[in-house]
């Protein structure tokens, strides 16, 4: 019995990068322009939005970050795979 | 301190099964312009930077590990369902002997990973511009990368880590920039 | 061919032992265009940024070898 990663995980996926790439790239950009009150605004926006996906998506697939940075759960999920390079 | 987020920055997608890309893609895992020497540099010239742009260096080192994660995720979706014919075929024979389908941060030559590839000399201005041509290093190595494989799902996650570097050049750009700038004065915009 | 593109056309020999390539292609990034990147610049949607790997279209830099008609 072979184990595949469900299709659920990928719609996540897409939904978190999206949002984090934004983080991202307005970390880099707040970096040089400390300054920018209109980006850190919408740096504030987009962490809301990345909580509130963490959030749906930490139940199902376990937590994404380590040294309790994420919510543990009821069992140890965090060993469990599938992890980011099997997918 | 680092935290790890279980989960690609962007998603790597290999669609056509050619081991032989996989010699090739290790050039950014291990090469002298590749994420680990780009992580490494960065991380070690931050302690003695400026403060002002200690920031962007621990960022966008940490970054670089991320895209360190992307290839060596192209790498292992290439390599770990093949056999070792199919290896020694790919002309990572050389590999297989040694390492068996374990990643090692080696160059497409072999060479091994060697510090001598980065370097941090403790004034501001030389290690902002050692770090402008990493960049443009890096980003060329993905143009090449990009012209050897027809793959377009490859070439995808190729042509983000590519682009990455457009936008690191100008960050380390603009921190020249704000090093330039005398003690007390606001930024000109 | 896109405008990032530049071409070049080096001397050659007539006892070259192959056969020419006569334009040569190189690639001029946004990067070298901005000293600090101004406020306030366009964004793509976020999706869309992810693709493309910028938020901003003013940083973004096709590759495409399609069309630059010809090579390094």
């Amino acid at each position: 019995m072979s184990k595949v990663v469900p299709r659920e995980y990928y719609q996540f996926m897409q939904e978190m990068q999206a949002i984090d790439f934004v983080l991202v790239e307005l970390t880099l950009y707040l970096d040089t322009h400390p300054d920018d009150a209109q980006a850190l605004a919408q740096f504030q926006q987009f962490q809301r939005r990345k909580q509130a996906l963490m959030q749906q998506f930490e139940p199902l697939f376990g937590p994404l970050h380590e040294y309790g940075n994420s919510p543990a759960g009821n069992r140890w999920a965090w060993a469990e795979g599938p992890w980011p390079w099997q997918v | 301190m680092w935290i790890y987020e279980k989960k690609l920055q962007y998603p790597v997608r290999v669609s056509k099964c050619d081991p032989k890309m996989a010699k090739y893609l290790i050039e950014q895992y291990g090469g002298a312009d590749g994420e680990l020497a780009a992580a490494l540099r960065y991380l070690n010239q931050r302690y003695t930077i400026p403060d002002k742009v200690i920031g962007l260096l621990t960022d966008i080192g940490t970054e670089e590990f991320a895209h360190l994660e992307m290839i060596a995720t192209m790498v292992y979706k290439l390599t770990k369902d093949a056999t070792p014919e199919q290896l020694r075929e790919a002309g990572l024979g050389d590999h297989y002997a040694d390492h068996s389908f374990a990643l090692f941060y080696h160059n497409a030559a072999g060479n091994p990973f060697t510090v001598t590839y980065i370097q941090a000399k403790g004034d501001p201005i030389a290690d902002l511009y050692e770090d402008i041509a990493a960049e443009e290093k890096a980003r060329a190595t993905y143009q090449w990368l990009i012209d050897m494989t027809d793959d377009p799902d490859l070439q995808d996650s190729l042509k983000f880590l590519r682009e990455r570097e457009v936008v690191h050049a100008l960050r380390f750009r603009e921190a020249v920039e704000m090093l330039k700038e005398h003690q007390d004065s606001r930024h000109p915009y | 061919m896109d405008a990032q593109w530049r071409t070049y056309t080096p001397w050659r020999s007539p006892f070259d032992p192959c056969p020419p390539r006569e334009q040569r292609a190189y690639i001029v990034p946004p990067n070298q265009f901005i000293q600090t990147q101004p406020r306030g610049l366009r964004q793509f949607a976020p999706r869309e940024a992810l693709r493309r790997g910028t938020l901003w279209p003013d940083l973004y830099s096709p590759y495409d070898t399609a069309g630059r008609g010809a090579q390094p």
